[in-house]
């Protein structure tokens, strides 16, 4: 959550989303997810801060950037207790949960080396079977993958 | 996508399963029928295959069809590095209707959603094959007179046999009650004993065929060589899972014994012979199942 309290580490948005309660490990692929490289917009990013939840933790602050459910629920896989806070002059007006989408396109390689969409250029598809246990199936070769075994493209 | 495409057999109801098996056998009391009249079909097979190409060919004939297609991708621009996208691409273009065959898991889908003309799955690597699923329920049905609360008993590679994972989805429609027997090496993988779970369904596992007296179906398959790592394993399970036409005295009368073929040495040959043999008659069922699946997914009936 946006720690108002404990004073900001990184400089408070005017208006934008702060992406935060990522787990460390995790902040990369999720800049990775949202293409966040590519961004023109203002970014800052910080990596092991102090949390009292985490221990440690991450936060993306992107500047004048609103993301649509189905392009940030995308993070989902690597950061599922990730919390959004949508931030418009400089208050938070809307803060929400990620929740995994129910078909997730292009993010997730297949760990099966002989699905077609690891040896032809094909964007793969997967759909989320169980949200819970996150276990997603393979469009394609039908294969179930767990979350532990999950590797992103 | 094209909506009409058979992929896999997960995408088919029980009402749906029961229809085209109807079709089946409306196929085998009448198989010429010209419904395919002015049609082309393009059956590809990147990989060898002698029954599922022939019997696939063979229902495109008694259906008045013509075939194109290749039964070797080496004689093709895949070999040159077309990527299967475009070979759908450009087919699609020229048939009606393309049945395909290929080592890659998931290709049939793949080429599903790239095709403008239907596609049925003759096999995806180690995926699917749903015409064989169709063919064996239709071959239990004719053979039972049912689908309804058998005793099935599969036997042989479980962990890797596509038939065998594609007829538990299929059959659990129709509450049967499953037996499955395999080495360590190839037991029934966690996930289907789960979607048994899921279902309701009861199963139990042996080591060993032996009791087989409660059977309906005994489905046999094919103990490959090159799945094992320890080869002295195989050595040793190999003959375990042989079916001698001894053990089928003390069995049901109604028991009938299935093979998706080729057999090696699962099956004795001297098992051929017995009116419980239904390997051969199985293989010939393929021919109507597939005459029904073409008129189904091309809307002919």
């Amino acid at each position: 959550m946006f720690d108002h309290k404990k004073g900001l580490v990184v400089v408070a948005l005017e208006n934008g989303t702060v992406i935060d309660h990522i787990p460390p490990d995790k902040l990369f692929k999720v800049v990775s997810i949202l293409n966040l490289d590519t961004l023109d917009s203002q970014l800052t990013i910080g990596n092991n801060l102090k949390s009292s939840k985490l221990g440690t933790k991450g936060i993306i602050k992107i500047t004048n950037k609103f993301f649509e459910p189905n392009v940030i629920n995308k993070i989902a896989l690597v950061a599922p207790n990730a919390k959004l806070n949508i931030i418009k002059n400089f208050q938070v007006v809307e803060k929400r949960n990620i929740v995994l989408p129910d078909e997730i396109h292009d993010i997730i390689q297949c760990g099966n080396p002989k699905c077609i969409t690891n040896n032809e250029p094909v964007p793969t598809l997967f759909f989320v079977v169980d949200k819970d246990d996150v276990k997603v199936k393979c469009n394609y070769c039908e294969r179930m993958i767990h979350q532990e075994d999950i590797k992103m493209k | 996508m094209n909506k009409g495409s058979f992929v896999s057999i997960s995408d088919y109801s029980k009402e749906k399963i029961l229809k085209i098996l109807a079709i089946a056998a409306d196929f085998e009391a009448n198989p010429n029928r010209n419904l395919l009249e002015n049609k082309v079909v393009a059956t590809l097979f990147f990989e060898p295959s002698t029954r599922t190409r022939l019997s696939f060919e063979t229902a495109i004939n008694r259906l008045g069809g013509r075939v194109i297609g290749f039964s070797d991708a080496n004689t093709t621009s895949s070999s040159k590095g077309e990527t299967l996208k475009d070979t759908i691409a450009m087919v699609s273009s020229y048939a009606d209707l393309i049945i395909m065959r290929h080592p890659l898991d998931g290709a049939a889908r793949y080429a599903s959603e790239v095709s403008c003309v239907p596609v049925i799955n003759a096999g995806d690597g180690a995926n699917q094959h749903p015409s064989q699923t169709l063919l064996d329920l239709y071959s239990i049905q004719k053979t039972q007179g049912t689908l309804e609360n058998l005793n099935i008993y599969l036997v042989g590679d479980l962990k890797y046999g596509r038939t065998v994972h594609s007829l538990i989805i299929a059959m659990s429609h129709f509450n049967p009650e499953f037996t499955f027997i395999a080495p360590e090496e190839l037991k029934m993988p966690e996930e289907y004993k789960q979607f048994c779970d899921s279902k309701g369904i009861k199963y139990r596992e042996v080591s060993e065929l032996k009791d087989i007296s409660k059977a309906d179906i005994l489905y046999m398959t094919r103990v490959q060589r090159e799945r094992f790592l320890d080869l002295m394993e195989y050595e040793k399970v190999k003959n375990v899972y042989t079916l001698k036409n001894k053990m089928l005295e003390k069995t049901k009368p109604n028991l009938r014994v299935l093979h998706p073929l080729p057999r090696v040495n699962e099956i004795d040959t001297d098992v051929d012979d017995n009116e419980k043999a239904y390997y051969f008659q199985q293989a010939r069922n393929g021919v109507f199942a597939r005459q029904a699946i073409i008129c189904d997914v091309l809307g002919l009936i």
